[in-house]
């Protein structure tokens, strides 16, 4: 025979289990409601509309080993992986036209998705219709809370670019040094600049410079256009910051001129630095310009 | 329940569960583990490619972003991957020539056999040897073990920075865009597309069948996103062996094709291919008939008579639907209509002309996700023009009907595992040894797996 305290014990159990079953079941069909919610994500790229839960096949099959069922970038591939896939969570992307700090325009992810990540294992997936890029886009999105509650940044304004010059060249050189790009790129480029060993992600993880002498394709695209947009915007996550507060709009047209003489491809601007006998810089000599002082750029927000 | 029951009900739920606490996939997994990229991402089933994969493989197994040389690679890398196939599998042909028991009952019956039994084995090793050199080599044995190279290639890739000059030297298989050295159907009947091979009855030239691995050197074309794609063979008219068995004749095979964005669907492409050469009609013989052994080879063949393989070729997506389908004419030169073949060097002997055919193919594919997917192949040869006059036209066409599904319990970039259960049924006009129509059928299901 049970004693009073017992069957007392055993109905406070079967309640309590009650209850705890019951708020499990709360919780997961409020997680099920705001995945739901979050899968009517869309995205606009011209005339284009995509749908986040259009891109859930896709996603599967393409994307999810490396960025994970969660789109929190740890795929079972992860672990060996280098650079490691973007955790799309945080809602932090580096190639963007919108300014640093900002989330970026359904366009750059789009972008990003048909040109691949050079230097990572990120392909060029353009084997995409126009329409499944766009649902990816959405989908992507749809995984951080920050596109639910923020608006992407305006994307910054390109001037036109000008004619490249002789001087616009050694003006570009200036800056380059400067700003101190030598630090990490080194002085011809070649990505071992004093402080190119201690480079970190947001993560905390070792991350190398660009190294334009290699000739590779940047991250975010090879168009002067592009290269413009990466200096005035940062790389978010990465220690490139944005210059945008520190280079006025032509100069940035400057420094790009200058960068094209770094690469082994046969360009004008080589062409010109050839002809005017252009050296690599001297850091320790003072910079060409006014301002000897180190200008300090806009850090590129840490997570 | 009685005790039979009860073992019953407990291996079909120690199945379920499984099958089913699978969560997650991969063709070979070679390329897979380089990559990181799961199967699913090149393949539209393994080993079937999906547009992804066939831009892989057009850019000569690299993803073009920068770590497809080896030297990314860590060291203990080792672009291998073994690919068996252990099954069980039913063979019946209903109309087999016996003359056991000896005496008057011999004559014809239906044969049927099964059992427990293995496929060969696929050795397969591929990759970059730098970037853009890349190389295909695989040695393939039948089931009881004995080797012989299928493929055996290396291929210069975006020759002078354009993906539009890509040469490949060695033995491989043509541009086919239905591949069937990716196919789908493994049984004996299904295992190769008939279209591929088909001959009329008497056809002796075995030499125009696309769907096996030639020798010779390809250029192959494509635009940037692998939209625009062509191609043009130079291949040695022996069917793919080595040892220069036959003749000095050449075969040429080209393709050209164009991919479509259908919106969500993906993407479709339509193209066509064709294949033309000459092949040997009589070899050179010696000591009463056997063939002529030379020191360096026996290429012996003579009185080259022309054939042609050609068709068109579409494959179109329709959400988790898709249809392959792909037509073929082809033609032998009158010397073939025969086996032996007449020789050349003889006038054509009476009655005879030149064979000539159709072929259509309808492959259809129900994608339910990717790791599992329903499947059917149906096959029409029909004989056009039989190549001995006064044979009845309808002789030698072929039905073939297959159907099936693979399931894949994993999903990963490090081995691939499907589980295939596939029937096949095909009949051939006037085929059996009485002269009426012969059926044959297959079961298979196995574990199909690489690693």
């Amino acid at each position: 025979m049970r004693t009073t305290s017992q069957k007392l014990s055993f109905f406070v159990s079967i309640t309590a289990g009650f209850f705890f079953a019951l708020s499990c079941a709360a919780t997961a069909q409020e997680t099920k409601y705001i995945e739901d919610q979050r899968l009517d994500t869309e995205s606009h790229i011209g005339n284009l509309t995509g749908h986040a839960r259009a891109a859930q096949p896709d996603y599967r099959r393409y994307c999810v080993g490396c960025h994970g069922e969660e789109g929190d970038g740890l795929g079972e591939n992860e672990p060996w992986l280098d650079p490691k896939p973007r955790n799309f969570t945080l809602g932090q992307f580096k190639c963007r036209s919108t300014p640093t700090g900002t989330l970026p325009i359904d366009k750059d992810l789009y972008d990003t998705i048909a040109r691949g990540l050079d230097r990572s294992v990120m392909p060029p997936w353009n084997t995409f219709t126009h329409q499944q890029r766009a649902d990816l886009v959405a989908y992507v999105k749809h995984f951080s809370p920050k596109f639910q509650t923020e608006k992407p940044g305006t994307p910054i304004q390109i001037p036109p670019e000008p004619a490249v010059t002789a001087d616009r060249i050694k003006a570009g050189q200036a800056l380059f040094q400067r700003l101190e790009c030598w630090k990490c790129h080194g002085v011809e480029g070649r990505a071992n600049g004093p402080s190119a060993d201690t480079l970190q992600d947001d993560q905390n993880r070792p991350i190398k410079a660009y190294n334009f002498a290699e000739g590779a394709r940047p991250k975010c695209g090879g168009t002067d256009a592009d290269l413009y947009k990466i200096f005035m915007t940062g790389l978010d996550g990465t220690p490139m910051p944005s210059f945008a507060d520190n280079v006025k709009p032509d100069e940035a047209w400057d420094l790009v001129f200058y960068l094209r003489t770094l690469e082994p491809m046969h360009t004008k601007e080589r062409e010109i630095a050839k002809q005017l006998g252009l050296k690599p810089i001297n850091p320790n000599a003072p910079a060409a310009t006014p301002e000897a002082t180190p200008t300090t750029p806009t850090p590129a927000p840490q997570q | 329940m009685t005790s039979p029951q009860r073992s019953l009900v407990v291996v079909l739920l120690l199945l379920l569960v499984v099958l089913g606490s699978a969560t997650t996939a991969n063709a070979l997994p070679a390329f897979a583990r380089k990559y990181g990229l799961r199967c699913s991402a090149c393949h539209e089933a393994w080993p079937m490619l999906n547009y992804f994969g066939q831009k892989f493989k057009d850019n000569g197994y690299q993803l073009m972003n920068d770590r497809d040389a080896p030297i990314w690679q860590n060291p203990s890398y080792w672009p291998v991957t073994f690919r068996i196939t252990p099954q069980w599998h039913r063979e019946s042909t209903d109309k087999v020539a016996v003359d056991t028991p000896a005496g008057p009952n011999a004559g014809q019956q239906q044969v049927t056999s099964h059992g427990f039994d293995l496929s060969g084995l696929d050795f397969h090793t591929g990759g970059t040897l730098e970037k853009n050199i890349s190389f295909y080599v695989l040695p393939s044995s039948n089931s009881a073990g004995s080797f012989h190279f299928e493929t055996v290639m290396a291929r210069l890739d975006n020759l002078f920075g354009s993906s539009w000059f890509n040469v490949k030297l060695g033995k491989f298989e043509l541009d086919n865009l239905i591949s069937e050295k990716r196919i789908l159907t493994l049984t004996n009947i299904s295992g190769v597309y008939q279209t591929y091979h088909f001959r009329p009855p008497g056809d002796s030239n075995f030499y125009g069948q696309i769907g096996d691995n030639q020798l010779g050197v390809e250029w192959l074309g494509h635009s940037y996103n692998d939209r625009t794609r062509v191609s043009a063979a130079l291949l040695s008219t022996n069917d793919g062996q080595v040892g220069l068995p036959s003749s000095n004749a050449y075969s040429g095979f080209f393709t050209a094709s164009q991919a479509f964005d259908v919106g969500k669907f993906g993407v479709d492409r339509v193209g066509f291919y064709a294949m033309v050469g000459e092949a040997p009609t009589f070899f050179l013989t010696s000591n009463g008939g056997g063939p002529v052994a030379t020191p360096f080879g026996n290429n012996s063949g003579g009185g080259n008579k022309g054939f042609s393989r050609e068709g068109f070729v579409g494959l179109f997506y329709f959400g988790k639907v898709d249809f392959l389908v792909l037509t073929q004419h082809g033609s032998d030169n009158a010397f073939f209509a025969t086996t032996p073949s007449s020789p050349a060097n003889q006038p054509l002997p009476a009655g005879l002309q030149s064979p000539t055919w159709n072929g259509y193919l309808v492959e259809t594919h129900y994608v339910y996700s990717p790791q599992l997917i329903f499947l059917q192949r149906s096959e029409f040869e029909r004989v056009s023009q039989q190549g001995v006059q006064g044979t009845p036209s309808n002789m030698g066409n072929l039905n073939m009907f297959t159907f099936g599904y693979r399931y894949y319990p994993i999903m990963t970039s490090r081995a691939g595992f499907a589980w295939h259960n596939e029937y096949s049924w095909m009949r051939q006009k006037g085929a059996a040894p009485d002269g009426t129509d012969l059926t044959s059928s297959t079961l298979l299901l196995g574990f199909d797996f690489d690693f």
